[in-house]
């Protein structure tokens, strides 16, 4: 392997890791972080339901399917630049 | 041969809008024969054997022989289909009969199931899938095996594989066992063994072929029988047509008549394997334990969902490694139309046994109006549900009702006063579910003992022939003795599935991330991580059953919490301390994580 093809694989192994880490800090908000103070934010009002219950039974729910949508849609970028895309295969 | 498959994939969408189709009009000309006098019984009958009979055709017309097909689909299942497929696979028995039951009597620490069974998909998608379907593997030990290398590497792979997986299934078979019973009204034990025949039909003779496309027929058939009775009965009760995003109101209404009937006094009496509602439906609970328990149990049941073979091992079937992570996000969102129904179910069946107001209310009535109501009655004789009246004052207090969880699904339809014909759908649905999962389940368990026990540590040298044949067989011994253990009846369905989340979590969470993730994990780490995060897992698993004290509030469902800090700490260590992997695995780990290019395993291996 050339020096060169060793370079573009280290920036974009780099961009894949920082998305990644990017992604999972999301998640962790999500899947633990609001639901920490699910009794507080039951206090707020959101869509008719109190927003501690509704983050449980639907917001992170949604917040999931949407972030790996969006992680997908930036890795295909990553991929495209770094000329890993599915075309090359 | 090839341009039939390319032509059969390419006419999925039509092949599977068909099904449908067929399926809609099943339910149309049942739904006829009913309004004709047929009997609810016989309706049940026919929607479960009619289900099956198709599973079993698309299992027969997908046989194979070849080797790829069989334990990889042959790598051309397109995302959206292995997102139905993954669906299926992954919504259980528990998922379709358990979890809004949960939720009815659980309450906000319940949702920490749902948080967590939806959340574990970026787990999923971020730091596995991609990287396993890159790297070419046929099955999850075989990751293991070759990228630390060595066979007793493989070896606690296949070990901690079969526990998680085994433990899972007996669940599923039960499942199957129970909706057999009450729709062709014959014994439990008779009817986990025709579950089971059922289950067999399916993956026998195609493998994860047959399975696959099995399980995309599956799915349909479950989303439409968990949809239909929510949608029908929000719209009887003034819900919406689509009840999810406007029901914040019958919470609401809920949390009065809580108040009102006096939820959250424990019940005089006690009913096996039944309870009565006290926990208040939504009441997240102050203090830190709380809020703990709800982090653990979601963290558990994440974590066992990127570690659990059955599903990682749906995400080798595609054509590529971008087709991979597409199709975790199409599989995370057929999931989630039904994980945000589930909640919407336990209010609103929650309301219709509450609220006065309405034709359906229970609570508050005589004891004897309420003892001969027909769905009462007929719940009652399958030893589902009791009404007794502790107090002795002649009217049914909240405390003295006493259900099963998966009652709230599967009486739903009779309790909101729907036709048979919803009831027959959702046993099918129930059915479809369990069977999927259980198909899914047997699959790993049998290709993990075939693939990496026998073919690739006792008989590299067995031909193909062989090897499917072994595979096979196995198969059916699995499948036996799962139903044996199911007949036992040993645990309720939900404790064992959690326990599957925790043994996965324990033993291959850390050693399959850190093997793509950190270049430096090497074989004498994996093994450590495996052999301790798993054996620390199941023996504190055990000092709980046998009555030992919770430590920090841990239970049988989340025994994950002390396995899994075990098996990293340990992997680091003995990693740190033994020599660093040679330059060829590190190459190979560069390799995987280039998405473009060939797999890292040959096609055939």
């Amino acid at each position: 392997m050339s020096q060169e093809t060793q370079s573009v694989r280290d920036s974009h192994w780099a961009k894949t890791r920082n998305l990644t880490i990017t992604i999972l800090i999301l998640w962790f908000i999500f899947s633990f972080g609001v639901h920490w103070f699910a009794e507080g934010l039951n206090a707020i009002t959101f869509m008719g339901f109190p927003l501690g219950y509704y983050m449980a039974v639907q917001g992170s729910l949604i917040i999931f399917v949407l972030l790996i949508f969006v992680q997908n849609w930036m890795q295909d970028k990553i991929d495209d630049e770094a000329g890993f895309g599915e075309e090359k295969n | 041969m090839a341009e039939r498959e390319y032509n059969f994939i390419a006419n999925l969408p039509r092949i599977y809008a068909t099904y449908t189709g067929g399926f809609i009009l099943f339910i149309i000309i049942m739904a006829i024969f009913e309004q004709l006098g047929m009997s609810a019984d016989t309706i049940g009958i026919l929607f479960v054997a009619f289900t099956i009979v198709i599973y079993a055709v698309i299992g027969w017309l997908s046989r194979t022989m070849e080797v790829g097909a069989y334990y990889v689909a042959g790598r051309q299942v397109p995302p959206v289909f292995n997102g139905m497929a993954t669906a299926a696979d992954w919504m259980s028995g528990a998922s379709f009969v358990a979890l809004a039951g949960g939720i009815y009597f659980g309450g906000h620490g319940y949702l920490a199931f749902v948080v967590g069974w939806t959340g574990g998909y970026v787990l999923v998608n971020s730091l596995m899938a991609p990287y396993l379907r890159k790297f070419g593997c046929y099955t999850v030990p075989d990751f293991i095996g070759t990228r630390y290398g060595g066979n007793t590497a493989r070896l606690c792979a296949v070990v901690i594989l079969v526990v998680a997986s085994f433990t899972y299934v007996t669940a599923q078979i039960n499942a199957t066992g129970t909706i057999a019973a009450r729709a062709l009204q014959i014994p439990f034990e008779v009817g986990v063994w025709f579950g089971l025949l059922g289950i067999l039909l399916c993956s026998m003779l195609g493998g994860m072929r047959a399975v696959t496309w099995t399980q995309v027929a599956q799915y349909i058939v479950l989303i439409i029988a968990y949809l239909v009775p929510v949608i029908w009965m929000s719209n009887v009760q003034g819900f919406g047509i689509i009840p999810h995003f406007g029901y914040g109101d019958a919470v609401a209404r809920i949390a009065e008549l809580e108040a009102q009937w006096g939820v959250g006094i424990k019940a005089t009496e006690a009913f096996a394997g039944q309870r009565a509602l006290t926990v208040l439906h939504n009441a997240p609970g102050s203090g830190a334990l709380a809020e703990w328990k709800f982090f653990t149990l979601a963290l558990c049941m994440m974590t066992g969902t990127a570690s659990l073979p059955h599903i990682l091992m749906r995400y080798f079937t595609t054509p590529s490694v971008r087709a991979a992570r597409k199709s975790v996000a199409w599989s995370l969102f057929f999931i989630f139309l039904l994980y945000f129904t589930a909640p919407a179910l336990a209010t609103l069946t929650k309301l219709q046994l509450l609220d006065p107001d309405l034709a359906t209310s229970l609570i508050g009535k005589s004891i004897d109006e309420v003892k001969n109501l027909t769905w009462i009655q007929k719940w009652s004789n399958v030893g589902m549900l009791t009404v007794s009246d502790g107090n002795a004052d002649g009217i049914l207090q909240i405390n003295e009702l006493f259900m099963r969880s998966g009652i709230v699904v599967l009486a739903t339809p009779e309790i909101a006063g729907l036709p048979a014909v919803i009831s027959g759908l959702v046993a099918a649905g129930g059915m479809a579910a369990a069977m999927s999962t259980a198909d899914g389940l047997l699959l790993a368990i049998a290709n993990a003992l075939s693939h990496d026990l026998y073919y690739k540590i006792i008989d590299p040298k067995a031909d193909t022939k062989h090897r499917l044949i072994v595979a096979r067989v196995l198969l059916i011994l699995i499948g036996a003795a799962g139903a044996f253990v199911a007949s036992l009846k040993l645990t309720g369905i939900l404790g064992a599935v959690a326990w599957a989340f925790c043994f996965a979590a324990s033993g291959l969470f850390f050693p399959l991330v850190l093997g793509i993730w950190w270049k430096r994990a090497n074989r004498a780490g994996a093994i450590a991580g495996m052999v301790l995060g798993f054996g620390a897992g199941a023996l504190y698993l055990i000092y709980i059953q046998n009555g030992g004290t919770q430590i920090l509030g841990l239970d049988g469902l989340r025994f994950a919490i002390i396995g899994m800090p075990v098996s990293l700490i340990s992997m680091v260590a003995v990693s740190l301390m033994t020599a660093e992997p040679d330059a060829e695995t590190q190459a190979m780990v560069d390799d995987i994580r280039d998405p473009s290019g060939r797999a890292v395993l040959a096609q055939e291996h």
